[in-house]
């Protein structure tokens, strides 16, 4: 059973909020614009980094250090057998439209959320939830079809927020949700603003009002910064411009960890990815520091497997695939290309990927791989890569934490089929043991690692550059979030 | 001969020759990166510099080179082999319907702004340098076709024409016997104008990422690549800024030279 009492943190917010004079306000920069306000609906992170832990709250939540801590749920209690979880809803909550949020409200969104025609782009989450119930309006009941080791973590995402029936019509453009802010205008291709909610439930925000904007172009970004036109960009596009933030007086520079394992893509059916030996050859042919420094300026982990480094389950498997060129040509005769091959890159937009393609590109080109660089635009690599799966290799962050699941799929874009590796996904979702959890994740890493299934390259960093007068913004990113709660100005 | 005339032929001799020599040798191998050496300043064991992979610039500027003087080249040819014709028989046929279509063909093609029709061209049908080169090429059509016509109309009102059609030649003979070689300075100037707007062109749409897609190397993109390393690393941009103005400025510079020096009116005038 576990028992939280309320933190220290919120008293020490409140005290910031006393300190924090003349500045209440604050103008927050972001690549990304979202498509829609709907993080219960859409796929695009965006979602979440305006909108998570500020406008919406769900049972559970990451805090900044990617802990799970309370929700809307201040407590909860797990069955013997781990199947049944009985979650004590805060009280007096209220959504921005001053409807009450109670165990009605869990119910309606994570049945909606799991529901047939549910349009939640991480439907997973929610897969193994058999039925909700409302005991009394302030508690209610989670049964699951067996024990879910993830599920409190699962609840804590940006796609298990808690919505209400009452609202969840305009959803898409106004959202309602029980955060410290509510949502006040979007002006679409420019900003989105946010204002404090006056009745929120927990401890006040110090920041009167924020506004979010959007600023995708790297120059721009950098012009923005340079000239105050933002308080905080956070995920600064341009890393090699981060060494002349630091040198200014005038900002600070935070550099965090994500969830995103920077991988380079593999067609695992696409001939002649589809023998392991190739693949194999691919991992020796790259070199990760050579990414790291030239695409991302010394900014990123190297990885050797679909695994974040900060995790404490992290298995080290760089020694599976060292930079090795002459081992590479070796297997690629070995597997019968001798002459080598041609193959396609497709790139996404950002630096990581488009950089880093030219990198890999070289590096495999010294090899005897050949390289086709086609640019895509987000909505083209979705179409093409991530749908049609039309490519050979292709360069991506996977921001979602604890994503190694994506491997049991087979019909997922890189297309990896192994049945072993199923069976271990359902064990490890059966296991609510946290040392037994780490073994099976050991050996899940461990064997994607050795399959060669993607080129293993880095987590990516993330950069945040703000006024100096800036205080508690997140430095890690545990999940895309802009996490305005507990940000305040130094006097 | 102009001083016009002497510094753009220089300017553009010196770039094609940069172009023809990466044929041979370039200082370094530019598909070979070398990280640990990048945005090294000019002057040094790079001439120019390197790049944020550690690529020589100098030998990128030589590779650009060629890849801008190619497909501007091609468009070019592409606007005179196809212009040139059309534009000839729209004047043999003076007045006819085949004359409206096809000067009405070319208004239509010139209606469009030709760098968004480019950009529609490479984004339908991809990015790389054969689609750009197309693009470009489209829109050099009528430019050539409308000029031929307007200098082959009053050629055939001239006695010479008359004289070769008593004679009983056809009036495709007399096109490209008479008039052709009569309106060629005319299309030599112009194909030099015409050639350095394909090289903006090029490098437009490589800055874009429309043109050229790496390794191959380009000044546009060369360019973008710069961006955000302007102010840490200005040579990164200063350089293929500078060769994409200088020879453009050359290119410019010899077809006011070459109009003035082949224009025989001038000509006389000056003796």
């Amino acid at each position: 059973m576990y028992q939280f009492k309320r933190f220290a943190a919120s008293a020490a917010i409140g005290l910031w909020a006393t300190t924090a004079l003349a500045q209440d306000s604050i103008t927050v920069a972001i690549q990304l614009e979202p498509p829609n306000l709907d993080p219960t609906g859409g796929a695009a992170q965006a979602i979440d980094s305006v909108l998570y832990a500020n406008v919406f709250e769900g049972l559970t939540r990451f805090d900044a250090d990617g802990a799970i801590i309370r929700g809307l749920a201040q407590s909860w209690d797990i069955s013997e057998d781990g199947t049944v979880y009985t979650f004590n809803l805060a009280a007096g909550v209220t959504f921005h439209d001053g409807t009450v949020m109670d165990a009605e409200d869990v119910k309606f969104s994570l049945n909606r959320a799991r529901a047939e025609d549910s349009t939640n782009a991480q439907k997973g989450l929610f897969a193994g939830i058999t039925d909700v119930t409302v005991v009394d309006p302030l508690t209610v009941q989670v049964t699951l079809d067996q024990p879910n080791g993830n599920f409190l973590f699962n609840m804590a995402w940006g796609d298990a927020v808690i919505v209400a029936p009452e609202s969840i019509a305009d959803i898409a453009s106004n959202p309602v949700g029980t955060g410290p802010f509510t949502f006040t205008d979007w002006v679409q291709g420019d900003r989105l603003e946010l204002t404090r909610n006056a009745d929120y439930w927990g401890a006040a925000p110090a920041l009167e009002s924020a506004t979010f904007r959007f600023i995708s172009d790297p120059t721009a970004a950098f012009a923005a910064v340079m000239a105050e036109d933002v308080d905080a960009f956070i995920g600064f596009p341009a890393p090699e411009n981060l060494p002349q933030f630091e040198a200014d007086p005038r900002f600070q520079v935070l550099v965090g960890n994500t969830e995103g394992e920077t991988i380079l893509s593999t067609n695992n059916k696409m001939p002649p990815f589809d023998n392991v030996l190739v693949r194999q050859a691919v991992a020796h042919a790259i070199d990760r520091q050579a990414i790291i420094d030239g695409a991302m300026f010394g900014l990123g982990t190297p990885i050797g497997t679909h695994f974040a480094p900060h995790n404490p389950a992290y298995v080290d498997l760089l020694t599976n695939s060292p930079h090795d060129p002459d081992r590479a040509r070796a297997l690629l005769a070995e597997a019968g290309f001798t002459d080598g091959f041609t193959t396609t890159l497709k790139l996404p937009p950002p630096s990581y990927a488009r950089r880093g393609g030219e990198i890999i590109a070289a590096q495999l080109r010294d090899v005897g791989i050949e390289t086709e660089i086609t640019n895509l635009e987000w909505a083209q690599w979705i179409e093409e890569v991530f749908k049609n799966k039309d490519f050979g290799l292709s360069i991506v962050s996977h921001t979602e934490p604890m994503d190694i699941g994506i491997y049991a799929n087979p019909d997922y874009y890189f297309q990896y089929d192994n049945p072993d590796f199923q069976v271990l996904m359902e064990e490890l979702n059966a296991t609510t043991d946290p040392d037994g959890r780490n073994d099976l994740l050991a050996k899940a890493q461990t064997i994607i690692s050795e399959d060669y299934v993607n080129g293993y390259l880095f987590e990516l960093a993330v950069a945040t550059v703000a006024k100096a007068g800036v205080q508690g913004l997140w430095v890690n990113q545990p999940t895309a979030a802009v996490d305005l709660t507990g940000v305040s100005w130094a006097e | 001969m102009s001083r016009n005339l002497i510094i753009g032929a220089g300017l553009s001799v010196l770039f094609i020759c940069l172009a023809a020599l990466s044929f041979i040798w370039t200082p370094y191998d530019i598909e070979a990166l070398d990280i640990p050496n990048k945005l090294q300043a000019p002057g040094g064991a790079n001439l120019l510099g390197t790049d944020h992979f550690g690529r020589d610039i100098l030998s990128m500027i030589m590779m650009g080179a060629r890849t801008s003087i190619a497909v501007a080249l091609v468009a070019v040819g592409i606007g005179m082999a196809l212009g040139i014709p059309l534009g000839l028989l729209a004047a043999a046929r003076h007045g006819s319907l085949l004359d409206e279509l096809i000067m009405r063909g070319n208004d239509l093609v010139f209606a469009f702004p030709s760098l968004v029709i480019a950009i529609l061209i490479t984004a339908v049908f991809g990015a790389s340098a054969v689609n750009a080169i197309i693009a470009i090429g489209i829109f050099n059509v009528p430019v050539f076709a409308r000029l031929t016509r307007g200098a082959a109309l009053p050629l055939w009102e001239r006695d010479f024409i008359l004289a070769a059609r008593v004679c009983g030649k056809s009036a495709a003979r007399i096109s490209v016997e008479h008039i052709l070689p009569n309106i060629t300075n005319l299309m030599i100037v112009q194909g030099t104008i015409q050639f350095s707007l394909g090289i903006l062109a090029e490098a437009a749409l490589s800055y874009i990422g429309l043109g050229a897609q790496p390794p191959t190397a380009s000044w546009g993109r060369m360019l973008a690549d710069a961006q955000t390393l302007v102010s840490i690393a200005p040579h990164t941009a200063l350089v293929p800024g500078f060769a994409i103005l200088l020879m453009v400025l050359g290119l410019n510079l010899l077809g006011d030279g070459l109009r003035d020096w082949l224009d025989p009116r001038i000509r006389v005038a000056r003796v």
